[in-house]
């Protein structure tokens, strides 16, 4: 009666009393994956021998979408790359486009680039934080997390209007000013947020069961952290102290007082432990940055590159002029090449920009930190057993709109 | 309007390779390792290309590597580009290295035939290069030689074409349909 099923050779179970080794198929639709990454799993037991990322299943073609599109219209492109720290991909992008034109951009807006951006980091690893306790079984850290992201996205929907796709930076500053009384919502964040990591440790470091989840599992050394490519947090993880806000500052990275979390531990518990660090450090360069808010133009003196003011438009007809070339023209950038490195939530974010002249990019790619460190998941996950390779799914916190693109 | 505007001259001028400023010592040191792995040097926004022969990119990798005063030991990107179907070198495969003791990058460039887009694998180097290169496959059919996994890893594997190619329309040739 049965009907022939077609079934792919590699999921064949092979019916061999002495080989206990199973091939299984876990994903796209697996919630702990973390969206629509699929992994070819061959088990022995319980424990993994062989581990396949399969990608591909989000691919969207951003990077030829950039080719057809102007320079100022790409950056909405960027926020939908990884959609938990759409800013961070703003800033990469518009910087690489403000090194290819050599523009100078305002403290002002430098300064509020750098606020969002560590708000934004710390969004980030919120979600993280909620969904990597979510897949090792502590649900509640999820809620807790979750309440503090919604005051960071009201902060960030306050400035620019969105909350999950800014597009907040634009090349030459900022899209506007942030509103009347932003700084006073922000030092109430700042002011809270403390506490918040406090309940964070409370529920989830001081819990046993978290950390026999999470300690000796998933362990990389630093020599193969290195050669994989890992960076970021994961990197941090195995005391490697590389962070391009101190080895390449830009941003005006470099005038903020701020330390680097490291741990020597290469598991999951040592990535974990860095990006908790890490909030705490966010937290102090938000503070600092807030009090060195000037006030002061937030857009670089450009007025071919930068849309003029509306009310400009209404008195001045050079800036209306302007304003109709850059919308219905573009700007020609002149030729050249740049790779553009910042620190996102998750590692290192290079962009890639070729410019051959004229008003749209001839080539754009994204270094996605996820990418790299999704790679390196074959040599973490081998030896381990299936119910940690959630765990170190987790601990690498992977976004899969930035892997596929 | 042209008074107005401080960088009017400025994004015009194009970015000339600055043939006053020192020279890299990333190129300086490659070049006295072996005279035939530099072919060309551009000095640019504050970043260093170097262009080598693809014979000749893996030892340069390597040498770059382990290099005492260099130690170039990680490897943040590869990835592609095409000029176009009229140019006769139409493919370029650049390498972002960067060292995580030294903290200083370079960028390695390799160009290539359309008819012969062949180019040694640096996966004996850098095991991440093994994603890198499979994408740049992927989207450019550039054929990465001795590489481990040589499969399509973005797009499926049945798919016609390499996406990124000039050539290759936007919305593709017809709907992808899994049949």
């Amino acid at each position: 009666m049965s009907t022939a099923v077609n079934i792919p050779s590699q999921f064949e179970i092979v019916d061999q009393p002495l080989d206990t080794q199973m091939t299984i198929s876990m994903g796209p639709q697996h919630p702990s994956t973390h969206g629509v990454l699929r992994l070819e799993l061959v088990l022995d037991g319980e424990m993994v021998v062989k581990a396949t990322p399969d990608i591909g299943y989000l691919h969207t073609g951003m990077e030829k979408l950039f080719e057809y599109r102007k320079y100022q219209q790409g950056i909405v492109i960027t926020d939908r790359m990884d959609y938990l720290n759409p800013l961070g991909n703003n800033l990469a992008y518009v910087m690489a486009v403000e090194k290819l034109l050599q523009l100078e951009i305002p403290e002002r807006a430098q300064t509020i680039r750098v606020l969002f951006c560590e708000l934004q980091r710390i969004a980030s690893h919120l979600v993280w934080l909620g969904t990597h306790a979510l897949d090792i079984g502590a649900m509640t850290v999820f809620f807790y997390a979750f309440r503090e992201r919604e005051k960071i996205l009201n902060l960030i929907e306050a400035a620019s209007g969105g909350r999950l796709t800014p597009s907040y930076f634009r090349i030459g500053g900022l899209m506007m000013d942030v509103p009347a009384g932003f700084e006073r919502r922000v030092k109430q964040f700042l002011d809270d947020f403390p506490q918040a990591i406090k309940e964070f440790h409370t529920l989830v470091s001081g819990n046993r069961i978290f950390q026999k989840r999470t300690q000796g599992i998933g362990y990389i050394s630093a020599e193969d952290a290195i050669d994989w490519g890992l960076s970021g947090p994961c990197l941090r993880g195995c005391g490697v102290n590389v962070d391009v806000r101190r080895t390449n500052p830009y941003s005006s990275y470099d005038q903020y007082d701020f330390e680097v979390p490291i741990e020597q531990d290469c598991d999951v518990w040592a990535r974990y432990m860095v990006r908790m660090r890490e909030m705490a450090e966010s937290h102090k360069i938000v503070t600092q940055a807030l009090s060195r808010l000037k006030p002061g133009s937030v857009k670089a003196d450009a007025p071919k590159i930068v849309l003029p003011d509306r009310e400009a438009m209404k008195t001045h007809m050079d800036a209306l002029i302007h304003h109709f070339l850059i919308v219905a023209e573009g700007f020609d950038v002149p030729a050249g090449e740049v790779y553009h490195p910042i620190e996102a939530s998750k590692g290192e974010l290079g962009v890639y920009i070729k410019s051959i002249g004229g008003p749209k990019p001839a080539r754009v790619h994204f270094r996605g930190p996820s990418f790299v460190n999704l790679s390196a998941l074959p040599h973490i996950a081998r030896g381990e057993m299936i119910a940690d390779v959630v765990a170190i799914i987790g601990s690498l916190d992977i976004v899969l709109g930035e892997i596929d693109r | 309007m042209e008074e107005q505007n401080p960088h009017a001259n400025a994004p015009e001028a194009p970015i000339e390779p600055d043939a006053g400023k020192t020279p890299s010592p990333t190129a300086t040191a490659l070049q006295r390792q072996h005279q035939e792995w530099v072919v060309e040097v551009v000095q640019a926004l504050d970043e260093t290309t170097i262009i080598v022969p693809r014979a000749h990119i893996a030892a340069a990798c390597s040498f770059l590597k382990s290099a005492p005063g260099l130690e170039f030991n990680f490897l943040s990107d590869i990835c592609g580009f095409d000029r176009g179907p009229e140019e006769d070198r139409r493919f370029e495969v650049n390498y972002h290295l960067f060292s995580t003791t030294k903290h200083h990058r370079v960028r390695l460039k390799v160009l290539l035939d359309e008819d012969d887009p062949h180019v040694p694998t640096v996966t004996g180097v850098w095991r991440t290069a093994n994603w890198h290169e499979r994408e740049t496959y992927d989207l450019f059919g550039v054929i990465f030689d001795g590489h481990p996994d040589l499969r399509r890893i973005l797009l499926p594997d049945d798919w016609q074409g390499h996406a990124l190619r000039k050539d290759f329309p936007l919305r593709g040739y017809e709907p992808y349909s899994l049949e």
